[in-house]
C-alpha cells in the first residue's frame, strides 16, 4: 500500500484538475493528481478539432494544443501526478480528507489530505437513458466514445453513420466522420433549432452537405446483430407524427444528447448535489457542503467552452489556498429565478469577487439578466440571444453590491426576462 | 462420440449438463451462438418463483416448487447471487384479492412453504414502498432473485471442470440415425456423434426436433420487454412485487435486482420472429404507469436501458419434457418458458431420470468436484484485501469498468474461460453493465481482448460474428464524394 | 449576394457578401475585421483549418493529433487526408513540431499538436509510473 500524505488532492487530471492543481500549487502548497487515463489531458486529447483557448490564451487552438499549455506547467511544477490510478473513495473528516486509489504500481494508494478538488468531468447520456425503441445491435456509440476509438485508438466505428444531436459535440463528429471516409447520412435533432453554434452548422453540416433534420427524433433502431437502419419520425407541435416516419438505411447510429456530471465518488462520498445541475451544491469558493470537498469544471455544471473550464478551475484553486490558510468570508444564499434554469455557485460573496455561471430556460432576443436581493434588483445586464444550450457568465465585484446587513438573508435571485 | 449430446446451453441445457456431469459419462453441450447464456436466457428477469401461479396437475408446477427448494445447495456450490427476497402479490381491491386468495390456494395444493396471505398493515409494514390504497395480499419468503448469467456461467463452468465438452458457436443442421448412435453435423459441416441427445434448444426446439424427425410441435415467442433502472432510483422496494396476474402472464412486475439495480417489466407479445427482440416506445408508458400503480416513486428518468427477451411457448404453456416417442434416444425438453428458470435445477434431475429409463448407465464419478472455485472481484473486496491480492497480481488494481469497479484481472479472467464477446465479458464481470454502459470502458476492454486472444480490434464482436464494434482502422477508407465535395461550396441551410 | 456565418470564432456572425460591380466585395454582419477578412476569402478562395491524426509507431499512444497552422485551400483537403493516412511520425514528439512544411506550394504547415514520449515509456510527471514492457511497433 503507498501511503503519502498531501495539502490538496485533485482528482481528475483534465482542464479543471490541471488549472485548480496549479492554482494551489502556486500558493506554494503540495498537490497530488490523480487520473484513471495514461496521459494527463482528460477528454481534451480526444478533441482534436480547433476552436479552443481564444479567452483564455488568445489563440485559436486544438484540445490537445490547449492541454499541452497546461500540461507544461503541471510537469515542470513540482505536483505529484499519478496516472493509470481510479480513485474508489472518499472518506475521512475536516481536517484529515481520504482519498483511497488504486494503481497497477502502487495496489491501493491512500492519500490524507486537507482539502480535495473534485475535477471528474462528466459522462454522456446514452440510449438507455434517452429510451430509444428498437434492437440493440453493435454499431451504437455515444459520440465522445466513437470520438475517442478514432482520435486516440485510431478506429472506424462504421462507414454509414445517422447521427443523433445537434450539439457541437455530434457535428464535430459528423464532419470528423466525413473526412476519414465515412458517409454522414444526417443528423437529426428533436428540438426547432440547433443546439451548436452556427459556426459549427457551417462547417461540419454545410461544407460537406449534410442533411439536418429539426423537430425530428429518431423513433426506432433496426439490425440485428448490426445496425442496418433508423426510423427518423417528424414531430408536429412537439408529439411524433408516426404517420410520416422515414427510414434511413445505414450501420452506424452516434448519439451527442448531452452530458451528465459524474458524481458518483462524490454521492458516495456524501456530498450533497444540485437537482439543477447534477453536480455538487457549492459555496462562493465552490466548496461542497461537505467541508475541504471542493469541486470545478464539468463535475460541478456541464460547461460550453473549456475557457470558462479552466478559469473556473483556477478560482477553485485559489479558494483552496485561502481554505488552507484558515481564511472565512460572509456567504449569501444565491437562487436561479424565473427562467434560469440553474445558477451556480449557490451562494456569493459579497466582499470578494464572485463569477456565476448560469442557463436559461427560454430562448430569447433582446433578454435582460436581474438580479436582486430581498426582492429589489440592484443590477441587470442586456443579452442580446439567450439559449438554453448557451453558459452565461456573469461578474460580481464588491462594488457591484448594495449595502447589505449582515443579520438580513440577504438571498440573491437572478432571473431573465 | 459422446454418451450425451445436450443441444442448447441455456440455464435448461446448463443445468443437465451440470447435473450429468456427476456421473461417468462423456457429454457434450452444444450452442449455436458465440456464448453460452445467449439465447432465451439472455434476458431473464432473474426471478427464483415461489411457485403459487401454476395449476398442481401441471408438470411445470412440480418442477417449480422443486427447482426453488433446491437454489440453496446450487448457491452454496456455485456461488452465484442469490438471494431469497421474498415475492408480494398486492391487490387493490377486493376482487383482486379473490384473486390472490386463489393463489394461495394453489400455492398450499403445490406445498409452497411458508406462503401466507397478509392484510393492508402487515403487508404495508413488510413494503413500505407500496402504494397505500393496497388493501392485502400473498406474501410468499420462499421467493428470490438471482443474476442469470452468472448461474448458467456457473453452471457450465462446473460441467466443464467435470468433463464436459462445450462446443459454441456449433448449430445442429442435420441428424442421421446409424445404430446405437446419432451423427449430429454442424451449419459449417462439423460432426459429432451421440448416443443419446437433449433437445434443450429453447426457441428453435420445434426446429431441432424436426432435424431428428422427432414429435412436431410449434414454439411460438413471446416477446417480453423490461427496463433497467438506476440504483440510486427512488421507490427501489425489498421484495420482489407482482400484480393480479392477467391471462397469459405474470403481469409487469417490480423486482429488486441482487446486483442493486431494479427492473420494471416484462411486458407480454405473441410475435413470428425469434430473432425479434426490438423494444417499443408504445409499451414504455405501459409499463411504467403499470408498475408505479403498484410503487409509486418509480419514473420514467431513471431507466438506464431496456432491453427484449423472446420465451419460447407451446400451445397449453406447459413443459414437454418426455423421452421421444418417434426418435430413439432423444430427450425432448421444450416450451421451457417462466417458471423455466426456477425450475431448471429439478428439470436436470427429471432429464436424468428420462434417460435412465431409456437405458442410460448412471454411475457416480468419484472425483466429481460439485464446487466452483471463488473469483476474486474487486467490488467485494476491502482496501486490505484489494492492497493483498494486488501483491501477488497487479492486474486487479487496474480498473477496467469504473461504474462497476470491474479490474483487469477479472475482465482477462473472463477471457480466459472463452468469453471473448463485450456482450460475454459483460455478462461475466458487469463490465459495461453500468451508469454510462460502456462509454468508459468500452475502449479499454477491446484492447485488452485484442491482448490476450491475438484477435485484430477490428474481428472483436458484441455478440459473435456479423456483430463487430469497428469496421477498421482509420486512413484505410477512401474519402467519399460528400468529404471529397468538400471542396466545393455548398449552399447554405439544408434538410429538415 | 450571400448569406453565410462566420466560423472564425464562436460568435459566428451572420455574414452577407456582395459581389458589386468590378469585382469589388462588400462584407456586412461582421463585429470584427476578421470577419471582414473570412467574407472576402470566402468567396474568392475558401479555406478551412484542418485537423487529423496520424499514426504513430508506439503501442500506448498509436496515434498523434495534427493541424494546419493556418486555413487551407479547400481543393487541397482530400489530397492532405490521403496524404496524412500514409505518414507515419516516429515519437518521442513535441507539440507544435513542423510534420509537413508549406503543403503543396500553399504556405500553409501541418504540425503536431501533442507532445508524446518515446515508444516504450508511458507519459508521467509523477512517483512510481513503471514503464509498461516494449511499447514500440517496427512494423508501420
Amino acid at each position: 500500500m503507498l501511503e503519502k500524505t498531501y495539502d490538496a488532492v485533485v482528482i481528475g487530471c483534465g482542464a479543471a484538475g490541471m488549472a485548480a492543481a496549479l492554482a494551489v500549487r502556486a500558493g506554494g502548497r503540495t498537490v497530488a493528481m490523480v487520473d484513471r487515463e495514461n496521459f494527463l489531458g482528460g477528454i481534451l486529447m480526444q478533441c482534436i478539432h480547433n476552436g479552443f483557448g481564444i479567452q483564455e490564451f488568445g489563440a485559436d487552438l486544438t484540445g490537445p494544443e490547449f492541454a499541452e499549455r497546461l500540461i507544461s506547467k503541471v510537469l515542470t511544477s513540482g505536483i505529484d501526478v499519478y496516472l493509470n490510478a481510479t480513485v474508489l473513495d472518499i472518506s475521512g473528516e475536516k481536517p484529515s480528507l481520504v482519498v483511497t486509489a488504486c494503481a497497477k504500481a502502487h495496489g491501493v494508494m491512500r492519500l490524507g489530505c486537507r482539502a480535495v478538488v473534485l475535477a471528474m468531468g462528466c459522462r454522456e447520456r446514452n440510449r438507455g437513458n434517452v429510451a430509444i425503441a428498437g434492437t440493440r445491435p453493435a454499431g451504437i456509440f455515444t459520440a465522445g466514445l466513437a470520438q475517442r476509438l478514432m482520435n486516440i485508438d485510431g478506429y472506424l466505428p462504421g462507414r454509414r453513420v445517422v447521427m443523433i444531436g445537434s450539439g457541437d459535440i455530434g457535428l464535430i463528429m459528423a464532419r470528423r466522420l466525413t473526412l476519414v471516409g465515412a458517409q454522414v447520412l444526417a443528423v437529426v435533432e428533436i428540438m426547432p433549432y440547433p443546439s451548436g453554434l452556427a459556426r459549427n452548422i457551417s462547417q461540419c453540416l454545410n461544407d460537406f452537405s449534410i442533411p439536418l433534420y429539426i423537430s425530428h427524433v429518431v423513433s426506432r433502431i433496426t439490425g440485428r446483430d448490426r445496425v442496418d437502419g433508423v426510423e427518423v419520425t417528424p414531430l408536429v407541435d412537439g408529439a411524433p407524427d408516426y404517420a410520416k416516419t422515414f427510414r434511413l438505411d445505414c450501420d452506424t447510429v452516434l448519439l451527442s444528447v448531452g452530458l451528465i456530471p459524474e458524481n458518483e465518488l462524490s454521492r458516495k462520498a456524501g456530498v450533497p448535489l444540485a437537482d439543477d445541475t447534477g453536480g455538487p451544491s457549492v459555496d462562493a469558493n465552490l466548496m461542497s457542503a461537505s467541508p475541504g470537498i471542493f469541486a470545478c469544471g464539468n463535475v460541478l455544471h456541464v460547461h460550453d467552452l473549456v475557457d470558462y473550464v479552466a478559469e473556473e478551475a483556477r478560482r477553485c484553486g485559489e479558494a483552496v489556498n485561502r481554505y488552507l490558510s484558515g481564511e472565512n468570508v460572509r456567504q449569501f444564499r444565491l437562487i436561479a429565478g424565473a427562467n434560469v434554469r440553474s445558477v451556480t455557485p449557490n451562494f456569493y460573496a459579497p466582499q470578494q469577487e464572485n463569477v456565476l455561471y448560469l442557463r436559461s430556460l427560454i430562448v430569447k432576443n433582446d433578454a435582460v439578466l436581474s438580479l436582486q436581493i430581498g426582492g429589489v434588483e440592484f443590477k441587470k445586464r442586456k443579452l442580446p440571444h439567450v439559449q438554453p444550450s448557451e453558459m452565461i457568465r456573469l461578474n460580481l465585484r464588491p462594488a457591484d453590491f448594495p449595502a447589505l446587513s449582515d443579520d438580513a438573508e440577504n438571498c440573491l435571485e437572478v432571473a431573465i426576462r | 462420440m459422446f454418451d450425451v449430446a445436450i443441444i442448447g446451453a441455456g440455464v435448461t441445457g446448463a443445468a443437465i449438463a451440470r447435473r450429468l456431469s456427476s456421473f461417468k459419462l462423456s457429454v457434450a453441450l452444444l450452442e449455436r451462438r458465440t456464448d453460452v447464456s445467449f439465447g432465451v436466457s439472455k434476458a431473464n428477469s432473474g426471478i427464483i418463483h415461489a411457485g403459487f401461479h401454476h395449476n398442481p396437475s401441471t408438470l411445470k408446477a412440480r418442477l417449480e416448487v422443486q427447482g426453488n427448494f433446491l437454489f440453496d445447495r446450487l448457491k452454496a456450490e456455485l456461488g452465484f447471487p442469490f438471494r431469497r427476497v421474498g415475492i408480494l402479490v398486492v391487490a387493490f381491491s377486493p376482487e383482486e384479492l379473490k384473486t390472490v386468495e386463489a393463489l394461495y390456494m394453489i400455492g398450499i395444493a403445490n406445498r409452497v412453504p411458508q406462503i401466507e396471505i397478509v392484510g393492508r398493515e402487515r403487508i404495508l409494514s413488510l413494503e413500505p414502498k407500496l402504494n397505500g390504497d393496497v388493501v392485502g395480499g400473498l406474501w410468499a419468503p420462499t421467493g428470490g432473485i438471482v443474476e442469470p448469467y452468472r448461474l448458467v456461467f456457473a453452471l457450465v463452468e462446473n460441467a466443464r471442470a467435470n468433463g464436459v465438452s462445450l462446443f459454441t458457436d456449433w448449430s445442429v443442421a442435420a441428424a442421421r440415425r446409424a445404430d446405437d448412435r446419432w451423427l449430429l453435423v454442424s451449419e459449417k459441416g462439423e460432426t459429432h456423434e451421440a448416443r443419446r441427445v437433449v433437445n434443450a434448444a429453447g426457441l428453435y426446439a420445434d426446429e431441432v426436433s424436426g432435424i431428428f424427425g422427432a414429435e412436431e410441435f410449434h414454439i411460438i415467442p413471446r416477446k417480453g420487454e423490461e427496463f433497467l433502472l438506476d440504483k440510486n432510483a427512488a421507490g427501489f422496494p425489498s421484495h420482489v412485487i407482482f400484480p393480479v396476474p392477467a391471462r397469459n402472464s405474470k403481469g409487469v412486475l417490480v423486482i429488486p435486482t441482487v446486483e442493486g439495480t431494479m427492473m420494471v417489466g416484462p411486458t407480454a407479445v405473441e410475435i413470428e420472429e425469434k430473432d425479434d427482440t426490438g423494444t417499443t416506445p408504445e409499451n414504455l408508458d405501459r409499463v411504467f404507469s403499470l408498475a408505479a400503480r403498484m410503487v409509486p416513486g418509480i419514473s420514467k428518468r431513471d431507466i438506464i436501458t431496456s432491453f427484449a427477451g423472446l420465451r419460447p411457448t407451446l400451445p397449453g404453456d406447459d413443459f414437454f419434457i418426455d423421452l421421444s416417442r418417434k426418435a430413439p434416444g432423444l430427450v425432448q425438453v421444450a416450451g421451457i418458458q417462466s417458471p423455466g428458470l426456477t425450475a431448471a435445477p429439478a428439470i436436470a434431475e427429471y432429464v436424468k431420470e428420462l434417460l435412465q429409463k431409456d437405458g442410460l448407465d448412471l454411475t457416480e464419478k468419484p472425483d466429481f468436484v460439485p464446487t466452483v472455485g471463488h473469483s476474486p472481484k474487486v467490488v467485494e473486496m476491502n482496501f486490505a484485501e484489494l492492497d493483498e491480492l494486488a501483491r501477488r497480481e497487479r492486474a486487479f488494481a487496474h480498473i477496467v469498468c469504473r461504474c462497476e469497479s470491474v479490474s483487469e484481472a477479472e475482465v482477462v479472467e473472463a477471457i480466459h474461460k472463452g468469453h471473448i464477446s463485450l456482450d460475454g465479458i459483460k455478462f461475466y464481470t458487469r463490465a459495461g453493465m453500468g451508469r454510462c454502459q460502456g462509454g468508459f470502458c468500452t475502449y479499454r476492454i477491446l484492447s485488452i481482448i485484442a491482448r490476450e486472444t491475438g484477435l485484430p480490434v477490428e474481428a472483436i464482436t458484441k455478440r459473435g460474428k456479423g456483430s463487430e464494434l469497428v469496421v477498421g482502422r482509420i486512413g484505410e477508407a477512401p474519402l467519399t464524394a460528400q468529404a471529397a465535395a468538400g471542396g466545393a461550396t455548398a449552399p447554405e441551410g439544408s434538410g429538415g | 449576394m450571400r448569406e453565410l456565418v462566420c466560423i472564425v470564432c464562436p460568435i459566428g456572425c451572420r455574414l452577407t457578401i456582395e459581389m458589386k460591380a468590378e469585382g469589388e466585395i462588400s462584407v456586412t454582419g461582421n463585429r470584427c475585421p476578421k470577419g471582414d477578412a473570412y467574407g472576402r476569402e470566402e468567396m474568392l478562395a475558401p479555406k478551412r483549418v484542418v485537423t487529423a491524426v496520424v499514426r504513430t509507431d508506439s503501442r500506448a499512444f498509436p496515434y498523434i493529433p495534427v493541424r494546419t497552422d493556418k486555413p487551407l485551400p479547400r481543393e487541397l483537403i482530400p489530397g492532405l487526408i490521403g496524404d496524412l493516412a500514409q505518414r507515419l511520425v516516429h515519437l518521442p514528439a513535441v507539440c507544435g513540431t513542423v510534420l509537413i512544411e508549406d503543403y503543396r506550394g500553399s504556405g500553409v504547415n501541418v504540425v503536431t499538436t501533442r507532445s508524446l514520449p518515446p515508444a516504450g515509456i508511458p507519459q508521467t510527471g509523477g512517483p512510481g509510473q513503471k514503464a509498461e514492457a516494449e511499447d514500440r511497433i517496427t512494423s508501420p
